[in-house]
């Protein structure tokens, strides 16, 4: 059902972890349809992406194409970050199941509500980056089991 | 990894090498149309009436009861929309419970679209039906009840008998889906007052593409597939023999082997069960813990999802299921493990492990085992479990 990458990405995701005090950090999707993803950024005051890392609650493309998008932001400018969209990181990917297109997304969401942190706490405006739609608070209340 | 260690003997099993010997001549030397008048048809009619009688046997009836079909969702669509068709004049109500199999589900909608009204009833946070709801659904017009014996997800038995009471009572049909309990349990469908039954072959280590109807003697329900005059008028087509054949020997086993397996897999899935209770935090048993299929195991595993775990185990060479929506095609988890309260995250990280005859205490322990390092490999990478531990954190340094 999956590529080889999809798979390898899986097996052995890349950039997994946090980053403590980091530049920017972005939560997105819904515990409830089964895919969150959160992104780490350390980005220098050349706004040069120097780290990322990732954590990810979801399925096996949920897990790879977080994997895949931090790959594809490493080292990049802010600027060439906001420009990797879900295409190419399924691209990147060697595409996945129809089914599964919308964990390409939330890596690109979850990008972007990176950048947006990023960019609140700095008090700049990023060019071309919206307000991310699905970001979840942190300190949201969470259901009692 | 070379070792293939199979825990989903609820979505199919391996038919017995007795039941695959038994079923050989009849592809080859007899292989002739039981219709036909030569002894090549028609002394396989023998050989079909053999497996017939097993079968009544074993549920303590006649075999002029016992409709062969091509499996349990045949079976289940059968005797809901026949029996629906039969009795429209009585009444158009239907009462079913909310965690059946997608067979009675899907019917029941089907049935819905065509002017039925269907009712369905709740279960508790262990997966045992509401009776009282289900003597409150009752109806003038309630014409079938429709309950699985045991469910495929979580295991969970059914109070048959006492439904098949209340169906009585009322003079209501009562049918039930018993594709995971039959050859598990023991099962009569007189002392149950079960008026239509459904089983499959290949959930007892029988044939796929077989199963059978049983239809207590009265319920007039029509034919389902029109043509010839096989199954007593009732199911026209070409008898499958070797599957039938495969289905009788099955059911022959099934039933001489039943205690002694019974004993011995509620020991193995209750080892299974207490090890992971023991060795896995935030780890929840769905379904009850007694009126429970013997070969059914299934949990939640807090902060991970299904589908990742499903992917993982089966590159350490276990074969498992989840009640995950990525593994269903839809974004809902199972509607059973919603039906017994789950919040849908919990539901998410569920597995279904299902044992069989043939495994072993290795294989439940090398599982465990693998199960404990994947869950703590997925938890790491979970930003769910990241927010768990630091409000834990939080709490404890307040």
């Amino acid at each position: 059902m999956y590529s080889e990458k999809v798979m390898d990405h899986f097996q052995n995701p890349r950039n997994v972890g946090e980053i403590e005090n980091a530049s920017g950090v972005g939560t997105v999707g819904n515990a409830k349809c089964g895919d969150i993803m959160r992104i780490y950024l350390d980005i220098d005051d050349q706004q040069i992406i120097r780290d990322v890392k990732f954590k990810t609650f979801g399925c096996g493309a949920a897990v790879a194409t977080s994997s895949m998008a931090t790959e594809l932001v490493k080292g990049k400018t802010i600027y060439e970050a906001l420009k990797i969209t879900n295409k190419a990181v399924m691209e990147a990917l060697d595409g996945l199941p129809p089914v599964k297109v919308h964990c390409s997304l939330l890596a690109e969401e979850a990008i972007h509500a990176a950048l947006w942190d990023y960019a609140q706490k700095n008090h700049i405006v990023i060019e071309g980056l919206e307000k991310p739609k699905n970001d979840i608070s942190e300190d949201e209340e969470e259901e009692e089991y | 990894m070379s070792r293939t260690i199979y825990m989903d003997h609820a979505a199919t099993t391996a038919a017995r090498p007795e039941v695959v010997e038994a079923m050989l001549p009849y592809f080859t030397e007899s292989f002739g149309n039981p219709s036909s008048i030569y002894d090549l048809g028609a002394k396989n009619k023998e050989a079909i009436t053999h497996a017939r009688d097993t079968i009544a046997k074993s549920l303590g009836t006649d075999a002029a009861n016992i409709y062969f079909t091509a499996g349990g969702s045949e079976s289940d669509n059968w005797a809901l929309i026949a029996a629906a068709e039969a009795y429209e004049s009585k009444g158009k109500h239907i009462i079913t419970s909310k965690i059946e199999h997608h067979a009675i589900l899907h019917t029941c909608e089907y049935l819905e679209k065509r002017g039925f009204e269907v009712t369905y009833i709740g279960v508790d946070e262990n997966g045992i039906i509401d009776l009282e709801a289900l003597k409150a659904a009752i109806r003038p017009d309630t014409i079938l009840i429709s309950v699985m014996f045991a469910n495929n997800e979580i295991g969970t038995i059914q109070p048959i008998a006492k439904i098949g009471a209340i169906a009585k009572e009322h003079g209501i049909l009562f049918h039930t889906d018993a594709v995971q309990a039959y050859g598990q349990l023991s099962i009569n469908v007189d002392e149950m007052n079960i008026d239509m039954l459904s089983a499959s072959g290949h959930k007892l280590n029988g044939p796929k593409g077989i199963g059978f109807l049983y239809i207590r003697k009265g319920v007039k329900i029509r034919s389902f597939i029109h043509g010839g005059a096989q199954e007593r008028k009732r199911r026209a087509g070409t008898e499958n023999v070797p599957g039938i054949v495969g289905l009788g020997k099955a059911v022959e086993i099934a039933m001489a082997t039943m205690e002694e397996r019974k004993a011995f897999e509620t020991k193995l899935r209750d080892y299974m069960i207490k090890r992971i209770h023991e060795e896995i935090p935030y780890a929840r048993l769905n379904g009850d813990k007694t009126r429970r299929l013997p070969n059914n195991v299934n949990f939640s595993f807090q902060f991970i999802e299904g589908e990742s775990l499903l992917i993982m185990l089966d590159m350490a060479g276990i074969c498992a299921s989840s009640g995950s929506a990525c593994t269903s095609g839809s974004l809902d988890p199972s509607h059973v493990l919603l039906a017994i309260g789950l919040p849908h995250e919990i539901a998410h990280g569920s597995l279904r492990l299902t044992i069989g005859y043939e495994t072993t205490k290795e294989d439940v322990d090398y599982t465990v085992d693998e199960i404990k390092k994947i869950v703590e490999r997925l938890r790491n990478m979970s930003p769910l479990y990241e927010d768990f531990i630091k409000k834990e954190i939080k709490k404890h340094s307040k």
